[in-house]
């Protein structure tokens, strides 16, 4: 079972609940970090590294013999990557490029070939013992967040391990989609603020059209202050768990402490809280 | 005159960026605004905003097989590298939500049953507020090119601020260091990085800082909740050197910011007595010296 951590805003709790609800099911789950823009989760993990592998992407190598400049691939490319570059045949700007192997296709000569380059990286690495902790890393100037996440997504689970955690980046863009996509469930991180409620309509607006079945986990509360919950309420959303503001949680944070550390007694919930989604998985009329 | 663009953004999200926006948007005042985190649009939240335009926004192409003219060859499925010709008891469609608009497919396809449309990735907005026109977005749930989205709202800022002689541009940028952060910061005359002192806050300020870095655009360093952990403060500083950067200005952990946003105003405006505004006010005078400096220093 893919069970996502996601949110709308950033900053909402995401990687602390990832992180945490990891620690609380490692005999049974492995966490995929799929903000691979800012991945974080090794930073509040004690790990041991296993392997690092290179993910490249294609991009077009110019033969300029062959070139006829008769400017086909230029045409071909929707995303400004290639420009006509008078004698020097064509420039290839590598960072638009989108790897989708157009303009090799379209060029008459075979004056193109592609070339690997580097994007990102997978880092694998084991947290007390036998878990897995899989990190995905962009590497700095590049674009293919999506293409990153869904290779983090493809690597294989130990088939005794029952369920696949996913730290999704914020946002509600592409991005999010891919850590989202073909997950069973996703667990939505938001905050008691305005900026919270409001990206957190957006995110279920985004599940709801991708059919993702969701429950609202609410980080910050504050005394006085219920809008998430009154929204969760009126609509009917689950609402699973809730944690308060606290100035010793984010201390414990800043400190490179979990939410476990810093609310030992979150453990049996957040064991509970694996089994909710899990039974709520096995409850979907569409598995 | 050319006018000078000041981008915030942070690398982790939830630093305080929207919330340091829109003080700067209160302090500022003769400036443009535009909200280049379009997929969480926020800064519209704690301004009062009146809408006078309106539009969807055209971010590329989609294909889309014509069912009558395709004879099941499957030319398409095997060139598509982003996995979006799927079949289905009626055979090959595109997955909307995978297909790049590369038009790799339509290109190939050797009965031409592919067709090209034009696709939408959202709605831009002009609207008017106190503190000045603000460009924003609201980007559709799961759509692509929020990058070309930003790139577009910050030239129409640009526009704006060009015909009516405004000094500054203020863009409120999105989280990470990805696409729609290159389409924010790239060609800004500076950027300001919130950033606060956790272990994921300085992991992701360093790679933010190197992305800066790549661009070649100077940066300042303002640490929000700089109480929490002092420790990374000297860290902070060791870092933003390496880079060319420099730490302008340190704020506490402070319930204030979430009081004024649920006020909807900017902490400057809901508190302006608080030490917290006093020292927003201060960072922002620096930030304003040092953008005048280096355009004089371009004029030279």
């Amino acid at each position: 079972m893919q069970i996502a951590i996601a949110s709308g805003k950033g900053g909402t709790g995401k990687t602390s609940l990832a992180v945490s609800l990891f620690l609380a099911n490692r005999d049974r789950s492995r966490l995929l970090d799929c903000d691979v823009e800012e991945p974080n989760c090794h930073l509040f993990l004690a790990t041991r590294f296993v392997s690092r592998t290179s993910v490249e992407k294609r991009i077009p190598l110019l033969n300029p013999d062959l070139c006829k400049h008769c400017g086909k691939c230029v045409e071909a490319c929707q995303f400004n990557a290639l420009a006509e570059a008078g004698k020097a045949g064509i420039l290839v700007f590598e960072e638009l490029c989108h790897s989708c192997g157009g303009c090799t296709f379209v060029c008459p000569t075979g004056a193109l070939h592609e070339t690997p380059l580097k994007m990102g990286a997978i880092t694998r690495a084991l947290v007390a013992g036998k878990a897995e902790l899989i990190t995905g890393a962009l590497a700095i100037g590049h674009t293919e967040t999506p293409s990153l996440i869904r290779a983090v997504k493809k690597t294989r689970p130990d088939p005794e391990v029952a369920f696949t955690l996913i730290d999704a980046p914020p946002g509600t863009a592409c991005a999010f989609a891919a850590a989202v996509e073909h997950t069973d469930f996703v667990l939505l991180v938001a905050e008691e603020t305005p900026f919270g409620l409001h990206d957190l309509k957006l995110a279920i607006k985004a599940l709801q059209k991708m059919e993702i079945p969701f429950a609202v986990v609410l980080n910050r509360m504050r005394p006085g202050f219920s809008s998430v919950l009154e929204f969760c309420k009126e609509k009917n959303y689950p609402l699973w768990l809730q944690i308060p503001e606290s100035r010793a949680i984010a201390e414990t944070y800043a400190r490179g402490g979990t939410l476990l550390d810093a609310m030992p007694e979150l453990e049996e919930s957040l064991r509970l809280l694996l089994d909710q989604c899990a039974e709520a998985i096995l409850c979907n009329p569409r598995n | 005159m050319q006018p000078q663009e000041l981008v915030i953004i942070s690398g982790k999200g939830g630093t305080g960026k929207t919330s340091i926006a829109a003080a700067f948007a209160d302090y500022f005042p003769n400036k443009v605004l535009a909200d280049g985190d379009v997929d969480a649009a926020d800064l519209f939240l704690v301004l009062q905003v009146t809408e006078t335009q309106i539009a969807e926004f055209q971010s590329g192409h989609i294909a889309e097989i014509d069912p009558d003219k395709c004879r099941q060859c499957g030319k398409c499925a095997a060139l598509c590298r982003f996995d979006a010709i799927v079949t289905s008891e009626s055979g090959y469609q595109v997955d909307a939500r995978a297909c790049e608009g590369c038009k790799v497919c339509v290109n190939a396809c050797p009965h031409h049953a592919i067709e090209w449309k034009e696709a939408f990735c959202g709605l831009w907005k002009e609207s008017r507020t106190a503190q000045g026109t603000l460009f924003h977005a609201s980007l559709y749930p799961g759509a692509e090119n929020s990058g070309k989205l930003v790139s577009f709202l910050r030239d129409k800022a640009r526009k704006k601020a060009m015909d009516e002689g405004i000094p500054l541009i203020l863009v409120d940028g999105p989280p990470g260091i990805g696409c729609p952060v290159i389409a924010s910061i790239t060609g800004a005359a500076r950027i300001l990085v919130v950033t606060e002192p956790t272990p994921s806050g300085y992991h992701d300020l360093e790679r933010v800082l190197a992305l800066a870095k790549h661009f070649q655009i100077p940066t300042h360093i303002l640490i929000n909740k700089a109480d929490l952990e002092t420790s990374y403060l000297k860290k902070m500083e060791d870092c933003a050197a390496k880079s060319g950067a420099t730490v302008i200005g340190q704020i506490p952990y402070s319930p204030l910011f979430s009081e004024a946003q649920q006020k909807g105003q900017s902490i400057l405006k809901a508190f302006p007595t608080s030490p917290e505004a006093e020292t927003l006010r201060t960072i922002a005078t620096i930030l304003k010296q040092k953008m005048d400096e280096s355009e004089a220093e371009g004029q030279k």
